[in-house]
């Protein structure tokens, strides 16, 4: 090979091997130097902004997960709540418990007088306090009479204050707070009056205007209702199309025109989705508004395509040697397909239909547009009750201007991302668990 | 004869049966086959398997043209030929495996003792119990080495009871010469063997629901000499209990295991014949050429 050869050869014939692919070593090793460079690069400032982002939201959201509450000397007064003393469970009920706050706070505060004032200082406790001595006293009748030390929920301009995201040196005029508000605070917060403890009420509570009392349960049973009417529908027929498109479906002109279509629907923008569902199931067929029915069939429209593009994906990469195994044996199509080719490919339909779910479960838009964007208080209990679901939530308490929603939005954030980890964590699950490990 | 004449004739047949899955060709006397191209005597004294004129499309390609032989009982047929002669076509043919490509068209008579198998009162399941298939590379299911070979058995409904089929499994390995090194891992899964093991496996699997006729594709063509030798053993001994069918480019293989051999070229089959016949004393100007390694 080194050797020249007599006859008219070309010119690097008369060069070494050698010499030739060492010019060009350096130029490839640089190359490929520089490709895992970019690759480190593109890697790193991926992380970077995922790290902001997570430590954005985190920083924000976490302080919301802490709520103040006001210690106050609270006397269970039998002439306010039971003036008749008949021990009447509807008169009980029904008593005026947001005048025990009021009194308690003037126990603690003698000095004030005044009706500006007095407003002032009731102020500082939220107006859940009246509803939590009610059930504290229904569930326990024997209160009546007793003086207890109770912690009552602060409201939102006094945990705003506590947690520090109130501008003590601005003028009174310019913050939410008043100058003797915050004289009242400083003196409960050093007599041990005011604590942080664990805010339960985001995780139990329904929507509300007073940022204290708003929780996300609302919108995860809505979430939960959709998504479950998503995933009962969308999977079932999203298997059954991808099987029946792939391995029965002759291939002519009806069958390409339906595949093209399915792949249109997968790009179709998700609002687009909403208004459909609100033309159809709505206006059409009559079904309630806000409802998690509606939300869930609108949704399974747009995962559906998702979950068939992923199963026909994943059907196709079963290898055909087994497909031709099975039917050498004399196995029918259906039993080729449900013993051999299905479960091959569950681990790719899994990871298709989770996916598609994630994506449902992030999904605003389609739901603006059947109404699951309303204020709603309470929690629904079906799937019939008008529901919002955790994105819209987000997107209701984002565009809120006390200052208390914006932590609870990043909350709410948390919360939504938590889920979204969960589930795919679910979908390595399954994908181990169905994967056939030879 | 002339090519026309093999055109024209190949014309007819398909005028003749307008429906190729229908076997109407029955009641039509086909052309004198002792006057056609094939050389060699296609036909047998104990025929398994009957094939007159079955021709095979591709869509717009002719893929086999008018082949017509006979497949004896216990005999081991090769057919060999190069790349693309339609051998392998052929062969598929006579399970039907053909019906899974949508663009195949087979017309012609295929019949499995008196059954023609392309009649629409016989199912493909039920063929392809009677004609087991091997492939080409070593198939075995993503399952343990036991549910390899129960599946036919137990899809097919042949046995009631867990020790009936234990016995079965047991004895398809053992017929499959498995037996001894798999005793013990029954349960491991079948992709964990060898190649050669693997494709033993996949015998016993087609062996256990106890088929007349086994195809075999080039059943060798992915194993190493051992491997292959110990399947060519297995061969020479299961011909005492079925017809086997093996497409192979190795010649010596065919000359090692048949007893006839089918020679095809571009579609076309050549010449049939006693394998000693063949690679002795071949008549066809083509099987001479390839059997010699003029071409192939």
């Amino acid at each position: 090979m080194n050797k020249p050869s007599d006859s008219a050869a070309p010119d690097f014939r008369n060069r070494d091997i050698k010499t030739i692919v060492n010019a060009g070593l350096k130029r490839r090793h640089a190359a490929e130097r520089r490709f895992r460079w970019y690759g480190l690069i593109a890697i790193s400032l991926g992380l970077a902004f995922v790290a902001l982002m997570f430590g954005n939201i985190i920083s924000k959201g976490y302080p919301a997960f802490w709520q103040t509450y006001v210690q106050l000397p609270i006397r269970f007064d039998p002439t306010v709540i039971d003036p008749e003393g008949h021990h009447d469970p509807k008169a009980i009920e029904s008593a005026d418990y947001a005048a025990l706050v009021r009194a308690g706070l003037r126990d603690l505060f003698p000095a004030v007088q005044g009706r500006t004032e007095l407003r002032a200082l009731y102020d500082l406790v939220s107006s859940d306090a009246a509803y939590e001595l009610r059930s504290r006293v229904i569930a326990n009748p024997a209160l009546i009479g007793t003086s207890q030390e109770v912690w009552l929920l602060a409201s939102a301009t006094v945990d705003t204050l506590v947690k520090g995201n109130i501008d003590r040196t601005l003028d009174e005029t310019e913050r939410p707070i008043k100058d003797n508000q915050v004289g009242w605070i400083d003196k409960l917060q050093a007599s041990g009056k005011i604590e942080k403890q664990f805010n339960t009420i985001l995780f139990t509570g329904g929507d509300s205007r007073e940022p204290e009392q708003a929780g996300i349960r609302g919108a995860l049973m809505g979430s939960f209702y959709t998504l479950l009417i998503t995933f009962l529908l969308s999977f079932p027929m999203g298997v059954a199309t991808a099987v029946y498109l792939e391995e029965f479906a002759p291939k002519n002109r009806w069958t390409d025109l339906i595949e093209v279509n399915i792949n249109n629907l997968a790009a179709v923008p998700s609002i687009v989705f909403g208004l459909l569902g609100l033309a159809v199931f709505i206006n059409f067929f009559g079904l309630p508004r806000s409802a998690p029915l509606v939300g869930g069939l609108v949704l399974s429209l747009m995962t559906l395509p998702v979950i068939i593009i992923a199963g026909r994906a994943a059907l196709t990469s079963v290898p055909p040697s087994i497909r031709e195994a099975a039917l050498g044996m004399g196995a029918s199509k259906l039993q080729m397909v449900g013993h051999h080719v299905l479960p091959l490919a569950m681990p790719g339909m899994l990871t298709g239909a989770i996916i598609g779910m994630a994506r449902a479960l992030g999904e605003s838009a389609p739901l603006l547009m059947i109404g699951m964007v309303a204020f709603i208080v309470d929690v629904p209990k079906g799937l019939m009750d008008p529901a919002t679901v955790l994105p819209v939530q987000i997107y209701l308490w984002a565009d809120l201007p006390e200052r208390a929603f914006v932590e609870r939005t990043s909350a709410a954030i948390m919360v939504l991302l938590a889920f979204m980890v969960l589930m795919n964590g679910l979908a390595i699950i399954l994908r181990k668990r169905f994967e056939r490990r030879w | 004869m002339s090519t026309t004449t093999i055109e024209i004739k190949t014309a007819l047949d398909t005028m003749l049966k307008p429906n190729p899955h229908v076997g109407k060709q029955s009641s039509v006397e086909v052309t004198d086959y002792n006057n056609r191209q094939t050389v060699g005597k296609i036909t047998v004294d104990h025929p398994k398997m009957i094939c007159r004129g079955v021709n095979v499309y591709y869509g717009e390609k002719h893929a086999l043209k008018n082949v017509g032989i006979d497949i004896g009982a216990n005999e081991v047929i090769a057919f060999i030929g190069p790349s693309g002669c339609g051998k392998s076509t052929f062969l598929r043919c006579l399970n039907r495996m053909n019906d899974t490509i949508p663009v195949c068209r087979v017309v012609g008579q295929i019949k499995l003792d008196n059954d023609d198998i392309y009649d629409k009162s016989i199912d493909v399941v039920q063929l392809r119990a009677r004609v087991g298939m091997v492939f080409q590379k070593p198939n075995p299911f993503p399952k343990s080495i036991y549910e390899n070979v129960a599946y036919g058995p137990r899809i097919h409904g042949m046995v009631n009871t867990k020790p009936e089929l234990d016995d079965l499994v047991r004895a398809s390995l053992e017929r499959a010469g498995l037996i001894k090194e798999v005793e013990k891992r029954l349960e491991e899964p079948g992709t964990s063997l060898s190649g050669g093991q693997q494709q033993r496996l996949c015998i016993a699997r087609a062996i256990a629901v106890d088929p007349e006729v086994i195809l075999m594709d080039e059943p060798c063509s992915a194993l190493d000499p051992i491997a292959t030798a110990k399947i060519e053993e297995l061969i020479d001994e299961l011909r005492e209990k079925y017809t086997i069918v093996i497409v192979t480019h190795s010649m010596q293989q065919a000359a090692r295991v048949s007893q006839r051999t089918a020679y095809f070229h571009l579609g076309d089959l050549i010449e049939v014949g006693e394998t000693d016949q063949i690679f002795t004393n071949p008549k066809h100007k083509l099987t001479e050429d390839y059997i010699t390694g003029r071409f192939g």
